[in-house]
């Protein structure tokens, strides 16, 4: 049934070729796709000799899909977690990007034929590599990966069965420098992307035990069935005529198991109503239940960590705000360049610099990082509140307390600090509250928080509706109470 | 001067300021001697130097020459000493601040025991106990658990006064006590101020209030342009003016 449609379709494009009487409207000359070139070698990358363009193994499949439909191919850059989405927005005709075949992929969108078969590895130290050879080996041990992926889900699995710490990063490069640093203790990632790693920062050993298996495949809107199967018969027939290996073996990804799995793919497809998906439907339908014990757990995460960075912003804010009012000139001068620099950097940046720039001297934990560099940027704000809040307390107050005999300490303590605490109450709520959502930006240094753990769940099924709305229910569930707490004190002491 | 050494001693304090790019005069030569239980008002127009003398007086304001000397402790010319230094100083004199300066986030209470608990060292219960019976003799114990925001303004001055008493000091400053009073709680304020000096408590006050003068003060002293230019017992001063200074203020404050 399906060869039939096939050889439909492939009629159709021949007709394409010279206009018939039968075609009412010019099908588009262009076929936009999207794709990630951030790290994305050799998938898709910025080309060196001009960064303008993209190149990689899926741009030349792509364009050779897009010639095979008479089109001309045009690039949109997307971030790789978002391409499915931005695919179901209708922002582009394909995503492709070494998008992985699943089953709920197949429920959501038109899927093409799956290209290139992949193999989960593990990649190792050398000093591990005879000890560790499968996730069984690694009970206890941080394992590294990117989120939202094949095998990502394997880690997780491997979490209940192994006891393996599953650890997610937002790109393909940390994993491996971690894992010569020792901040993690394997990698599990695809071959493509392993042996890629180890060409561009070798001295870890790829494990040749396959761990899992899994497919790329180009995804179509799930309306544009009738695209994804001119595109497939594009496929097949640039598999038969040699035209994909040719591109993957430019590419350094092609071997023979790759050949194994082309003739395999293509005696698929030949055999009558060969339907090619290689997922398992086994997967169950994910239900709301199934992700809200990893939803509490990220939530209290968050919690967790905005606790903690608030609790040292508010220590340190207050001590740099002291110090530049009661402090020397040399003081006031640091103190002010501090507040200044991390005022007016990202605070982005300023984890990245924490947790992989200082890796070389001081190797944080990831948590700990988070905390440091949360509580390290909200004290500069902390502290100008604190100082306005300070100088906001009348100076006859503190007059006044002089005359009773209170020491310089005594008048900050028990007059100044206590008036300028009511003062910077308000304020102060207002940074928690955006505390809490800013520490959704940990998640770049690997830390799975509730918003990270968000899109794993959005990704996962598909949609963005029910994990966001529950999202931002667990968010104002742990505002909330902070803002009437505020207001109740407010209310206390505003007598 | 009476026997006993005086409670208070001002000598030739002077002190100027830079106005506007020339030095200016704030203080020439105030000489001042108060001995126990005398209640001094120190009269003039806005800008004669009176508040200045106050907070010179309670070491809050810098002077360039001449001393004070408290109850037997003495503060010299030059900056304000750092608070470290003050420790005998500061438990000598007591500061009535004109707006009354009440700690708003502290009751009562609390604006009372505040010195005793953390400069005196007592302990909180009798600290309560000495700060009940000085807001029970100013008749605001009932507010004892108000904060300052919920009292009136006499309640807030009278509460000012027992924090500046709670450390007993033989001085005790007022600056303008009665601006923000009506006619008849300012006798009622010179009626406390005068039993806090039958009990032996030196006074100083700055005021503009002529008949407020005559019943609390024992003796004024008139200032004008930084210098005091007239001084002697309240009502002969106040009744037969020597200097045009003092005729100046009296017409003034009778219009």
């Amino acid at each position: 049934m399906r060869r039939g449609l096939l050889l439909l379709t492939v009629l159709g494009i021949a007709a394409c070729g010279s206009p018939g009487p039968a075609e009412q409207s010019r099908p588009p000359a262009v076929l936009r796709w999207g794709g990630d070139a951030e790290g994305g070698a050799p998938f898709v990358e910025a080309d060196p000799g001009n960064p303008a363009k993209v190149r990689g193994f899926d741009v030349d499949l792509v364009e050779a899909i897009a010639n095979g439909l008479g089109r001309r191919a045009q690039f949109t850059q997307v971030a790789w977690a978002s391409i499915e989405q931005s695919v179901a927005r209708g922002d582009f005709d394909v995503g492709m990007s070494g998008l992985e075949d699943r089953a709920e992929l197949r429920a959501r969108f038109a899927v093409s034929l799956p290209y290139y078969e992949f193999r989960e590895v593990l990649a190792v130290r050398p000093a591990d590599s005879l000890r560790v050879r499968s996730l069984a080996d690694l009970a206890g041990k941080r394992v590294a990966t990117l989120g939202s992926t094949m095998a990502y889900r394997l880690l997780l699995e491997a979490q209940q069965q192994h006891r393996v710490v599953p650890v997610s990063y937002d790109d393909d490069v940390h994993p491996y420098t971690d894992l010569l640093e020792g901040r993690v203790d394997a990698v599990l990632l695809d071959h493509v992307i392993a042996e890629r790693a180890l060409r561009r920062t070798p001295g870890f050993i790829i494990q040749p035990a396959v761990v899992a298996r899994g497919h790329y495949v180009a995804v179509f809107p799930h309306e544009r069935a009738a695209l994804r199967d001119s595109a497939d018969a594009v496929l097949i027939a640039r598999m038969r005529d040699g035209t994909l290996a040719t591109i993957f073996r430019s590419w350094g990804v092609w071997d023979d198991e790759q050949a194994t799995y082309q003739r395999q793919l293509l005696a698929r497809v030949d055999s009558a109503g060969g339907v090619v998906d290689t997922t398992s439907h086994e997967a169950a339908a994910t239900s709301v239940l199934a992700y809200a014990p990893s939803l509490l757990r990220a939530a209290a995460i968050t919690l967790g960590i905005s606790v903690a960075a608030m609790v040292l912003a508010v220590l340190l804010g207050g001590a740099i705000a002291a110090g530049r009012i009661y402090g020397n000139a040399l003081a006031r001068g640091l103190l002010t360049t501090y507040v200044e620099v991390v005022r007016g950097t990202p605070v982005l940046l300023q984890l990245f610099v924490l947790y992989y720039g200082l890796s070389a001297f001081v190797k944080l934990p990831a948590l700990l990082a988070a905390i440091l560099g949360l509580g390290l940027n909200y004290a500069a704000y902390e502290s100008e509140i604190y100082r306005s809040a300070l100088q906001a307390v009348p100076r006859l107050q503190l007059e006044a307390a002089r005359t009773l005999g209170l020491s310089e300490w005594q008048v900050f303590r028990l007059v100044r600090g206590p008036q300028a605490f009511r003062l910077a109450l308000a304020p102060m709520t207002n940074d928690f509250v955006a505390l809490l959502k800013d520490s959704s930006l940990v998640s770049v240094i690997t830390v799975v928080e509730l918003t990270k753990q968000t899109a794993i769940y959005a990704t996962n099924v598909g949609s963005w509706l029910v994990p966001g709305l529950l999202c931002a229910t667990l968010y104002l569930v742990l505002s909330l109470p902070l803002s009437r707490l505020a207001r109740r004190l407010e209310a206390r002491w505003h007598v | 001067m009476s026997d006993a050494a005086p409670v208070l001693q001002i000598d030739r304090l002077r002190l100027s300021r830079i106005d506007s790019g020339k030095p200016r005069d704030v203080l020439r030569d105030i000489c001042l001697t108060l001995p126990a239980g005398r209640i001094c008002a120190l009269m003039g127009v806005s800008g004669a130097g009176k508040s200045t003398v106050l907070r010179a007086v309670v070491a809050l304001e810098a002077f360039d020459h001449g001393m004070i000397v408290v109850d037997g402790v003495s503060l010299h010319a030059g900056p304000v000493p750092r608070e470290a230094l003050l420790r005998d100083f500061r438990g000598k004199v007591g500061m009535v601040f004109q707006q009354h300066a009440l700690f708003p986030h502290l009751t009562v209470r609390e604006n009372v025991t505040l010195a005793l608990i953390h400069a005196a060292g007592v302990s909180t219960h009798q600290a309560d106990q000495t700060a009940e019976s000085l807001l029970q003799s100013l008749g605001v114990a009932h507010r004892s658990a108000a904060y300052p925001t919920q009292i009136s303004g006499g309640e807030a001055q009278r509460v000012a006064i027992a924090r500046a008493l709670a450390l007993d000091p033989p001085l005790l400053l007022m600056d303008e006590p009665t601006a923000a009073l009506d006619p008849a709680r300012r006798s009622a304020l010179a009626e406390t101020l005068r039993a806090l000096a039958a009990a032996g408590r030196t006074l100083l006050i700055t005021t503009h209030d002529i008949e407020f003068a005559k019943a609390a003060a024992d003796e004024v002293a008139i200032m004008a342009h930084g210098e005091i230019v007239e001084q002697g017992p309240a009502r002969r001063v106040l009744e037969a003016p020597a200097h045009e200074a003092t005729r100046a203020l009296l017409r003034h404050e009778r219009e």
